[in-house]
């Protein structure tokens, strides 16, 4: 009697935990099953499953940090489809190592083989993401580099004068009219040999607002606006009933040079500048702007002739703050403000103030209303400070330790990380209160939402991006990964879904819809459109052409061979440059090339593109080369070599084209 | 005019459209193309079906010595001139309104139809059949003779990793729908007159 009792009762509890689990996976779109779904480990696995086949919903750009790189995720799968390299050398890919793509990596200090990316931001049309381009700032030596998303390739590279520590970049303004870039440091302007103890009152800083050509994307620095030397940290565009607004958040208003920790962090409060930009250019026009000689490099990227110029230039304009009223005001903001955020509708300015306990939200409509009154507390260099109480739209009361960055849903909610209490804390715009938080692992920087820094935000998922992850992976040596979580966020309370590994830092990101980019997507470049200047459109025009040390092979590349595969008449001491055209018009069959003993990388060439390898051969031999990308069933086969005679020798030069030689 | 005669008319109009739209299409799908790359046949060329499909067709087939698919055949000069002429002839036997001519017509177009089969498929025999001898990849058949890789003149057929379809095109309904129109005009055209 016993046992039967007890069996009914273990029936009974295995036909509750079914019906329990058909509930849970019948509910597979994400949306409040908050207590039922995630209690149930397979409903969560579901939700970030993307089957076999199957594609993602989103894209997820996400910064590569001290990587230099950015990298595409897919959302909600986190899986990682490549990496672009942008402001570091890639020897996969060739980038910064063929002869193409070196003045990309060309600054006004010579060529730079790495960088620090921070921010990427998609380009906006009526404040919506377009996804025509994504732009990316370095941080160490200022640049902003403009990445095409049809090609997923970089396309330019400007450098930023005046400018040190470029943090407050790369973000656009709602029509892409400007992409903007800031300095983290205070420095001489222009650059000079002064003491460093009398940085106070006399560095100074440079916001820069760089104009983007709408059809070809081509950026150039249209004027800086010279402020006081404190550190611009993070900055967003006005949006909406702000649009002609630029906000960015400053720390180290005291000025301090060194120990920056504790010397950076006495003042109660530090200031968000608000940079009127239409204003700007109305001074501009009338003629206030001056230009001042300064050098930095523009590099371009010509899809035509796949072949990058760089070219240095030598003047900015610059308009001085403290000279031109109301061209920038500041909003006293408690705390070394770190973020610096802009709600979908452009009203409320969020000013993360690192060291406080507390969020500070500031009301573009009281900023406006504080200016006519002039409700000024003092200035700052000639520049009005607006009363605290007369901007302050409210407050979020002791939220979290450590707030750094806030995004929007697009529904009237805030999400904005903390650092230090490591968690994501949401809480409502108007009314201040906290809705939910939920941890991370560990010490979250950014979140992003796709969309988050538009008028348009796609309010389905959260990325948090973590610098530490200590246990969360299998250890790989002092050395470990950071990491990225997404969170669902289409209920009242935030759901993790996922934690997936990133390369680099994955220090910011931006996200959109993959039906925005999809269609757009290249698959070839077009052999007739080639106009590079060594292209070889077809095995017939391949040859060798010697130019006295210099020797140009004009090589083609199709399943599975080259054209010539065998070279002779190389001597040592000449300087061979392998242009390399891939034949192929077929999507996704790329042919790689590597040559023995050549100081550099492999090159990569995708359908219809033309890349150049130089090689300066040391050894006499016969030094072979081969196809790098698993290209056919033949790949193996595709293959050659070059006969390299002593310096002064007299073998003639000739190749060979189907089996035959050629001279 | 009588309602035969238009029939007859549009019948052979129909058949023009053959230098407006392409006749015939071969299509090959594998896991690795989740497009399939095909070609057009028309009375005057073999062209993409979608852009480099004869140019990717030719890398694949290379491996096993297939020759390139020609960019000019004797038959490009002869098809024109004899769908032309047909086309004229059909107009002027529907000017001239004679049922039996219609039917002339119409079995003139069936031995000429079933020629150009004829043709298409010794072009498709030679295609398949006539290998390089230094072909990378020559594969067997089960009785040791040499694979050989003709498609299949109407319908599909399973080639190594491709399945290979052949199939009319809107050019080829359009003349079928004429050669049709040309029988109806015969047998209306006989009650119009009886």
């Amino acid at each position: 009697m016993k046992y039967l009792f007890k069996s009914i009762s273990f029936l009974t509890l295995v036909a509750l935990t079914w019906a329990m689990t058909s509930c849970g996976g019948g509910n597979q779109g994400g949306a409040a099953n908050n207590n039922s779904g995630s209690a149930l480990g397979k409903s969560t696995a579901e939700r970030v499953f993307v089957a076999p086949g199957e594609l993602d919903e989103f894209y997820g750009f996400i910064s590569g940090g001290f990587s230099g790189q950015l990298a595409v995720y897919g959302l909600p799968s986190g899986r990682l489809f490549k990496v672009i390299p942008v402001f570091s050398q890639d020897g996969e890919k060739a980038y910064g190592y063929n002869e193409e793509t070196k003045a990309m990596l060309q600054t006004s200090h010579g060529f730079i083989p790495w960088d620090d990316s921070h921010h990427p931001d998609i380009s906006q049309t009526n404040g919506e993401l377009d996804g025509r381009w994504v732009f990316i700032n370095a941080n160490n030596t200022p640049r902003i580099a403009r990445v095409s998303l049809e090609t997923f390739e970089t396309e330019e590279i400007i450098e930023i004068p005046n400018s040190a520590g470029n943090h407050s970049s790369a973000f656009v303004t709602e029509n892409t009219e400007y992409v903007v870039a800031g300095t983290r440091f205070g420095v001489p302007i222009p650059q000079r040999d002064m003491s460093i103890e009398d940085y106070k009152g006399n560095f100074k800083a440079a916001l820069s607002f760089v104009k983007v050509d709408q059809e070809t994307g081509h950026m150039n620095i249209a004027f800086q606006v010279l402020m006081p030397g404190f550190d611009y940290d993070l900055t967003h565009p006005g949006r909406g009933k702000s649009h002609g607004w630029m906000f960015f958040s400053t720390y180290n208003t005291e000025e301090a040079n060194s120990l920056l920790e504790v010397n950076a962090s006495q003042n109660d409060k530090d200031f968000i500048a608000a940079v009127n930009w239409k204003k700007a250019e109305e001074y501009i026009a009338a003629g206030k702007g001056k230009k001042m000689p300064a050098k930095y490099a523009h590099n371009v990227y010509d899809e035509a002739t796949h072949t990058a110029t760089s070219t240095m230039e030598n003047e900015v304009l610059t308009l001085d703050a403290s000279e031109l009223p109301g061209l920038v005001y500041f909003l006293p903001t408690p705390k070394s403000p770190h973020g610096c955020d802009v709600d979908p509708t452009g009203e409320y300015i969020v000013g993360n103030g690192k060291l406080a306990a507390s969020l500070t939200v500031h009301s573009f409509t009281k900023m406006q209303q504080a200016i006519k009154d002039k409700a000024f507390d003092g200035d700052a260099y000639g520049i009005p400070i607006l009363k605290f109480e007369a901007v302050n739209a409210g407050t979020v009361v002791q939220p979290g330790l450590g707030p750094l960055h806030t995004e929007f849903d697009g529904k009237g909610n805030a999400y904005t990380t903390f650092f230090i209490s490591s968690e994501v804390v949401k809480w409502k715009l108007g009314t201040w209160e906290v809705l939910d938080r939920k941890p991370t692992y560990y010490s979250v920087g950014h979140l992003m939402i796709p969309g988050g820094n538009s008028r348009k935000p796609f309010g389905k998922y959260l990325v948090a991006m973590n610098k530490i992850t200590k246990d969360r992976y299998l250890p790989t040596g002092p050395e470990v990964c950071q990491s990225a979580q997404l969170y669902d966020i289409t209920g009242d309370k935030m759901e993790m879904l996922l934690d997936f590994p990133t390369v680099g830092e994955p220090h910011y990101a931006a996200g959109c819809p993959a039906s925005l980019l999809m269609k757009n997507s290249r698959k070839i470049f077009k052999l007739e459109d080639n106009k590079h200047p060594y292209a070889a459109k077809s095995e017939s025009e391949a040859k060798v052409v010697r130019k006295g040390k210099n020797v140009h092979i004009y090589m083609t590349m199709i399943r599975s061979h080259f054209a010539p595969d065998n070279i002779e008449g190389i001597k040592v001491g000449d300087k061979v440059f392998f242009h390399v055209t891939n034949l192929e018009q077929d999507y996704d069959v790329p042919h790689g090339i590597s040559m023995l003993g050549a100081n550099t990388s492999e090159l990569l060439i995708m359908p219809g593109q033309t890349e150049t390898l130089v090689w300066e051969p040391k050894e006499v031999g016969v030094w072979p080369f081969y196809c790098t990308d698993f290209c056919s069933a033949l790949h193996q086969e595709m293959q050659g070599y070059v006969r390299v005679s002593p310096a002064g020798s007299n073998v003639p030069l000739k190749w060979s084209l189907d089996g035959e030689w050629n001279q | 005019m009588k309602k035969s005669n238009i029939l007859m008319i549009i019948g052979s109009l129909l058949l023009l459209s053959l230098f407006i739209f392409p006749l015939w299409n071969i299509t090959l799908e594998a896991p690795q193309y989740p497009t399939p790359i095909g070609m057009d046949i028309w009375i005057t060329k073999i062209a993409d079906h979608n852009p480099n499909d004869v140019k990717n067709i030719n890398l694949m087939n290379h491996y096993v010595g297939m020759k390139k698919i020609p960019e000019h055949m004797k038959e490009f000069d002869i098809f024109p001139w004899v769908i032309g002429a047909m086309g004229l002839l059909g107009i002027i036997f529907g000017f001239m309104g004679k049922p039996k001519l219609f039917l002339f017509w119409f079995i003139l177009m069936a031995i000429l139809g079933i020629a150009g089969m004829y043709d298409f498929y010794l072009w498709e025999y030679d295609y398949g059949h006539s290998l390089s001898p230094k072909a990378a990849i020559k594969f067997l058949n089960p009785d040791g003779t040499p694979m050989a890789y003709q498609p299949p003149l109407l319908g599909s057929k399973k080639i190594l990793n491709f399945k290979a379809t052949s199939l009319p095109m809107t050019g080829a309904y359009l003349m079928f729908l004429g050669m049709f129109a040309s029988l109806i005009a015969y047998f209306v055209g006989k009650k119009e007159n009886a």
